[in-house]
């Protein structure tokens, strides 16, 4: 399965998600923010950093990029598509996700091992998680602060759009204390915390077993190409 | 230059960290009488000629699509620099 990660001037985290989706039995593919091509791809990753500087707002100039015309096209239609953290911005910037991102209600800078609740397993990007896993996953983030009006937030629940929640700590003042969402059909999903930070096993997060030896993230990757499996 | 402006600021119910920031400067120095504080933005925008209302539309809609994320922003002003020292380029 072919998984396209774009790459925008200014993002910082597109390497480390072409190896974890090499990780995850996918074959990466390098897609350019300033192209009309997804060089049929099965799914897209948008990844970390700072798009265009987050000048205006995070993630705002990169939702107007060119590729994005053909990535909001491509997640109506129903392709897989996980924004992580810059990501995520850029999905709700592009509105494909609903709410805002805005800057931690604490105004530091955040970076930590998270952990999570997988609330929906129903989703391209979490079906190989059991319900109500708990998992840790590297968090950072300066505006990380998930906000959405009452009448959203209460239809996030209500249909099982809150796919990641953060437990013990609410590290960035988020709604609900809201980590990660996706749409109601489920194939687009979106969160703060760094999946692809916790796939290689040395390089992840430490756990009980043993330092750095966590590799959750690796299940969103296999679970996107099981969910096109099970498509195909 | 002929300058329109374009002004945002967050939604009231929105947390402003910023402002929450300025707020507890202001308290430190004893300026009690300020009871809060919210940071917006203000876009000035240089055009060649005269503005016209086709300029104001444009400048309306730029505002509203890219300046400013209506989720958890509001365009409070969108017009002419409103004298000739308003806008920093004029």
């Amino acid at each position: 399965m072919r998984i396209g990660v774009i790459t925008f001037p200014g993002s910082l985290d597109d390497r480390d998600a072409q190896r974890a989706v090499k990780l995850g039995g996918g074959e990466p593919v390098a897609l350019w923010h300033g192209d009309h091509d997804l060089k049929n791809v099965d799914a897209i990753v948008l990844p970390g950093g700072f798009s265009y500087g987050d000048y205006l707002r995070a993630g705002a100039i990169a939702a107007h990029s060119p590729i994005m015309s053909e990535v909001i096209a491509a997640a109506n239609g129903g392709m897989p598509v996980l924004g992580i953290c810059n990501g995520f911005q850029i999905l709700v910037e592009s509105h494909l996700l609903p709410g805002g991102l805005v800057r931690n209600d604490h105004g530091d800078f955040v970076c930590r091992d998270q952990k999570l609740r997988v609330e929906n397993v129903d989703t391209a990007w979490s079906n190989g998680f059991k319900e109500d896993e708990e998992i840790i996953i590297p968090l950072k983030n300066g505006e990380g602060g998930y906000i959405a009006d009452q009448a959203t937030l209460d239809r996030l629940e209500g249909e099982g759009q809150v796919v990641f929640r953060y437990l013990e700590v609410n590290p960035n003042g988020s709604a609900n204390d809201i980590a990660g969402i996706s749409n109601a059909r489920g194939n687009v999903v979106g969160l703060m915390p760094h999946p692809e930070h916790a796939t290689e096993p040395g390089f992840g997060p430490d756990t009980r077993v043993a330092m750095r030896s966590g590799t959750d993230g690796l299940t969103f990757f296999t679970s996107a190409i099981s969910s096109l499996m099970a498509n195909a | 230059m002929p300058t329109i402006v374009v002004e945002v600021m967050p939604k009231a119910e929105i947390l402003d960290p910023q402002g929450k920031a300025v707020a507890g400067a202001l308290v430190r120095l004893d300026k009690n009488e300020f009871t809060s504080v919210r940071i917006g933005k203000r876009f000035e925008l240089t055009v060649e000629g005269p503005i016209t209302d086709e300029l104001l539309a444009e400048a309306r809609e730029i505002a509203n699509d890219l300046l400013a994320n209506t989720v958890i922003e509001d365009v409070i002003y969108v017009g002419e620099a409103r004298s000739a020292d308003d806008a920093q380029g004029a």
